[in-house]
């Protein structure tokens, strides 16, 4: 088991490396509502293997653009081109929906900051983390099991609870569970609205370094929106600053923290309590 | 992208920096301009250790930013195993920074409640190595430097200015980077521990790594220095 995820992880940072197109191309993405601008033509590409972090105050439009690109909201412009594992580029935006939806429950997976939003709080903790396999095709109740049974584990969650509902779990726990349940179908791209936002100081370390060594173990590329910048430094490896619906500056994570160009981006920083 | 083996002109070092520019601009403080640096230029060899001089403020720690691709690099040229690094995109510095260029920073920034051992594995992994092999490593430099076992399954967060440097060193020097930026790595650390980081450096040159480091500590630099290279002669 160890020894097959290291080469697992070995093979994904090869294959990483050696990647020659990007996961996910964004170009001139830009959401309306009405007259006021959500989000404005918004590009970037995505590699295999990387985690860009999207930083910006309330209503600078970053959830607005994970929104767009999840398929939660229509964009009223743009295009989403996503490398599927034939390496074919599919047009995220026109593909039927039916399509798109089976994507959503295998390939991509969205983590919601609210763990109550994205789990089903009637089901078991088993129930949930199978229900994503069952949604991909899976059907036999043992080896869905033993992969809930596993994924408890890897999110660190005792197996002992695993024919327990999540209300019966803290929020820290509620928020690895929901994670087990995005990642169990082994997605390839992973979109997370404020992945530690509603937790305690304590329990957001914690969840920091699992999703680390995850990203890391699974080769995983994640979007990861957050308005604190010590959890962009310690989990993206290249951000893009939004305000007011567009983005005012994209680089290397430490660069745009550390020698930020944008005067909004020199405020955000010289705002921050501690980084 | 950019994996590409780049050819390095004859005579140029594994660092290379030329007429290097450096200004911060402050727009929330009236748009005020800080000139750091002008016409910086050094070559650092294979097998050869530099140390940048000069009073504080002069712009030791500007330069050695640049060329980790921390500050974005204002005019000029700085390549690192041949690869440029003005205007180099995320991608190209993150890939130097997995097996190129190994980093101990004067400041230990982690995530909170992670293990020395993990803290320092870190760039193994990132390497693909397998995990226990990554620790043993790990394990291996941490006792080295002189920091017991009871603390390698806790979090450094809690440790003290002097084991934290350690662990700093340890995870700088956890891969045989043929490049390797040392900022003050000997600031805070007593007699033994300071002459096991200067050996630490010495077998670093001798594998042909090529090291720039910052140091305080004159007889440190004294040790282990080739030459200096006085930053203040590149004040605007």
């Amino acid at each position: 088991m160890t020894v097959s995820t290291a080469e697992m992880a070995q093979a994904r940072v090869r294959a990483d490396a050696e990647a020659r197109a990007p996961l996910l191309e964004v170009a001139g993405l830009t959401r309306r509502y009405g007259a006021r601008i959500g989000c404005a033509d918004i590009g970037f590409d995505l590699w295999p293997g990387e985690v860009l972090g999207v930083v910006g105050e309330s209503g600078s439009g970053k959830s607005t653009l994970l929104a767009c690109l999840a398929g939660h909201l229509a964009p009223d412009a743009g295009r989403v081109l996503w490398r599927d594992r034939d390496g074919r580029a599919r047009d995220v935006l026109a593909i039927p929906e039916p399509e798109r939806r089976l994507l959503a429950r295998t390939d991509w997976a969205f983590v919601r900051q609210n763990p109550r939003d994205g789990l089903r709080m009637g089901v078991s903790a088993g129930g949930n983390i199978g229900e994503r396999l069952m949604a991909g095709g899976a059907r036999h109740y043992g080896r869905i099991r033993g992969a809930a049974a596993d994924w408890l584990a890897r999110v660190e969650i005792d197996a002992g609870r695993i024919d327990d509902t999540p209300r019966a779990f803290s929020g820290g726990m509620q928020q690895r569970l929901q994670i087990a349940r995005n990642l169990v179908s082994g997605p390839r791209l992973v979109l997370m609205d404020e992945p530690t936002g509603g937790l305690d100081v304590s329990v957001q370390a914690r969840l920091l370094d699992l999703l680390r060594g995850l990203v890391r173990e699974m080769g995983l590329s994640a979007i990861v929106v957050t308005h604190d910048l010590a959890v962009a430094r310690l989990l993206a490896h290249r951000l893009m600053v939004m305000k007011d619906g567009r983005v005012v500056e994209t680089g290397l994570t430490d660069q745009v923290l550390d020698d930020p160009q944008h005067a909004y981006t020199q405020l955000l920083v010289s705002s921050a309590l501690r980084l | 992208m950019t994996r590409a083996v780049s050819e390095r002109p004859a005579g140029a070092g594994m660092i290379a920096v030329r007429a290097v520019a450096k200004r911060f601009t402050l727009h929330n403080q009236g748009g005020a301009v800080i000139e750091a640096l002008r016409g910086a230029a050094l070559d650092v060899r294979a097998g050869e250790c530099v140390a940048l001089t000069g009073a504080s403020g002069a712009g030791k720690s500007t330069l050695m930013r640049m060329i980790w691709g921390d500050y974005r690099i204002g005019a000029g040229s700085i390549r690192v195993a041949g690869v440029e690094l003005a205007g180099a995109d995320p991608r190209t510095v993150l890939a130097l920074r997995r097996d190129r260029i190994g980093h101990v920073s004067q400041f230990l920034r982690v995530v909170p409640r992670v293990p020395a051992r993990d803290v320092v594995a870190e760039p193994l992994l990132a390497l693909g190595a397998p995990r226990e092999a990554a620790r043993a490593r790990a394990e291996a430099l941490l006792a080295r430097l002189n920091i017991p076992p009871a603390l390698w399954g806790l979090s450094p967060t809690t440790f003290s200015g002097g084991e934290q440097q350690r662990v700093n060193v340890a995870r700088g020097f956890v891969h045989p980077f043929p490049v390797l930026l040392l900022d003050e790595p000997t600031a805070s650390l007593d007699g033994a521990n300071r002459a096991t980081v200067l050996d630490l450096i010495r077998e670093a040159k001798a594998r042909g790594a090529a090291i720039l480091g910052i140091f305080h500590d004159a007889d440190a630099r004294a040790q282990v220095c080739d030459r200096d290279v006085d930053v203040g002669a590149f004040r605007p």
